[in-house]
């Protein structure tokens, strides 16, 4: 109980300040910049859960991404929702589409579960290229409604970005250290020997997949409101799908810090990448590093700092 | 188990498999490799689903049909398994390892007691819980394996070849703690075994299967001895 109040203060604390600091105002810039690292935090955080915890590569981040912000633009276009609605709209269908998958580790493992992802972000992307009411190939304009809550609107996205960061790292912590994470730790490690123990193993499969896909589904919603125009190329970048699995990776996938840590680092090394070298550079940096850490400290910092410490 | 029959796609194994194991006996499934023990331990955990047959639990008057059960049920109702070849979790634990054998929901409030007793049976898992259990030996990845399946507080356990791979000197000492295990806890057991030996040094009494069939049924150890697929098998006479 009183573990859980100490959470639920740190995370209100972590909102706080995020608000704090979108009320100073300061360079604009720092938020715009401050909101794709947030926005990858969820992203990493999301991603985790199922190929971290479940050990299910999934390449098809964008899909689940662009499935939120699209059905945000959906909403936009047809009734002007306000953005909670879009959000939690966005995490609900990227939840079923996570079920959907889900059903697929019935019958597909490893290297195949992660294909079977990667073709599905591209098949939809080319459902969305051709359905015209949310814009099609050539994109789609969003305005902005006017009058946020407070600030200008980005430096409010910003705070609602922190928000949804506390969410995700709030329920992925409260996976990991639950019996649904052990129990996907279990099925990670070896499926069968899991099924033996009276694991259920399909329940959390699907588990896993649902909220990762949820949670997916909410980083992508306020995406149309932040860049406000949508087109399919950069709502289903593979970016998200390279720095979805790079950023846990390099921090940690055991535990709900790695992708933080992860996020926060590569995030904050692509946006001072973009300003002084180029926005080229961003893949090259995550690929980079990425070897350097799958060579050096396959466990991550998370596990370079354990090793460190346990001797 | 009454008339099983089961396999894998169009591979039959079991043929009309009928056994019976009642309350606190400890019955040995004999036969050589690929007669289909391991598939019959597996229809038991609802693992393999038969074809057709049926197979039942009775407790306190109660009949429960397993063949309709996912398996987290059936570890629910108090059968647990120590699988072929062990099917540890190797880069968890020996702990974690442990707490997943408890993780029917019935058995985690003892999970404290539970883990005490596993680690006074088997003290070499105290001195190596923080231990992957992917870098221990042979036998205690074995001892690990039965540890693992007691700590769902189980009342049927089913032993899927406990000495492959094992030295012999190992094997005798995981057969020893089965038996003390068995009348410490009241533990009705199935042993599925090759080796003869050491199966009957525990059994009350067995089956012997051959190519998915029960071929013959011994209401004591004595009586397996003398019989001659036994010695067919065993003896080489």
């Amino acid at each position: 109980m009183a573990r859980s109040t100490r959470t639920l203060l740190v995370g209100l604390a972590v909102v706080g300040a995020g608000i704090l600091l979108a009320a100073l105002r300061v360079n604009p810039y720092v938020y715009f910049a401050g909101y794709v690292i947030l926005q990858y935090v969820v992203i990493a955080t999301a991603w985790n859960i199922l190929g971290g915890y479940a050990g299910y590569v999934n390449f098809g981040t964008p899909a689940f991404f662009a499935l939120g912000a699209y059905t945000a633009v959906f909403l936009i276009q047809s009734t002007r929702a306000p953005l909670p609605v879009l959000i939690l709209a966005g995490g609900l269908v990227s939840g079923l589409l996570g079920l959907g998958i889900g059903y697929l580790t019935l019958r597909l493992r490893g290297v195949f579960f992660s294909i079977a992802t990667l073709a599905l972000s591209i098949v939809l992307q080319t459902m969305i290229i051709n359905w015209e009411y949310v814009g099609g190939s050539r994109g789609l304009s969003v305005i902005r409604p006017s009058g946020p809550p407070f600030g200008s609107y980005v430096t409010f996205l910003f705070a609602v970005m922190v928000l949804l960061s506390v969410v995700a790292v709030t329920v992925a912590r409260f996976i990991e250290r639950s019996w649904v994470g052990r129990g996907l730790a279990a099925l990670r490690d070896n499926e069968e020997a899991a099924e033996c123990m009276g694991v259920p193993t399909l329940r959390l499969k699907l588990f896993a997949t649902t909220v990762s896909g949820v949670l997916l589904g909410v980083a992508g919603a306020p995406f149309p409101y932040y860049v406000t125009f949508v087109e399919p190329t950069s709502a289903f970048n593979l970016d998200y799908a390279v720095n979805a699995l790079a950023m846990p990776m390099i921090g940690g996938t055991t535990s709900w810090v790695g992708p933080v840590i992860g996020a926060v680092l590569l995030g904050t090394a692509q946006q001072l990448a973009t300003v002084t070298i180029s926005s080229e550079m961003n893949l090259f940096i995550v690929g980079v590093v990425l070897v350097a850490f799958v060579v050096l400290a396959p466990e991550g910092i998370v596990g370079l700092v354990r090793r460190v410490r346990g001797r | 188990m009454h008339d099983v029959d089961a396999g894998y796609g169009a591979v039959r194994v079991l043929h009309h498999v009928s056994i019976e194991v009642r309350e606190g006996e400890t019955v040995a499934l004999l036969g050589t490799n690929g007669n289909g023990k391991s598939t019959l331990i597996k229809c038991i955990m609802g693992i393999v689903r038969p074809e057709a047959g049926e197979i039942f639990l009775e407790t306190d008057g109660t009949r429960v049909d397993l063949t309709k059960r996912p398996t987290e049920e059936i570890v629910g109702l108090g059968i647990a398994m120590v699988p072929e070849g062990r099917r540890l979790f190797p880069k968890l634990t020996v702990q974690e390892n442990l707490l997943l054998g408890a993780y029917r929901p019935q058995a985690r409030g003892d999970i404290a007691r539970n883990l005490a007793f596993c680690f006074e049976a088997f003290p070499v898992l105290r001195a190596r819980r923080k231990q992957l259990a992917g870098s221990m030996s042979g036998g205690e990845q074995q001892m690990l394996a039965v540890a693992r399946a007691l700590m769902s507080s189980p009342r049927i356990l089913l032993v899927d070849e406990p000495s492959v791979g094992l030295a012999p000197i190992l094997v005798n000492r995981v057969i020893g703690k089965i038996k003390e295990l068995k009348e410490r806890h009241h533990l009705t057991v199935l042993m599925a075994e090759q080796n003869f030996n050491q199966a009957t040094k525990i059994a009350d009494r067995g089956y012997i299967i051959v190519h998915g069939k029960i071929e013959f049924e011994g209401h004591s150890t004595q009586e397996l001895r003398e019989h001659e697929l036994v010695k067919k098998y065993y003896l080489g006479v």
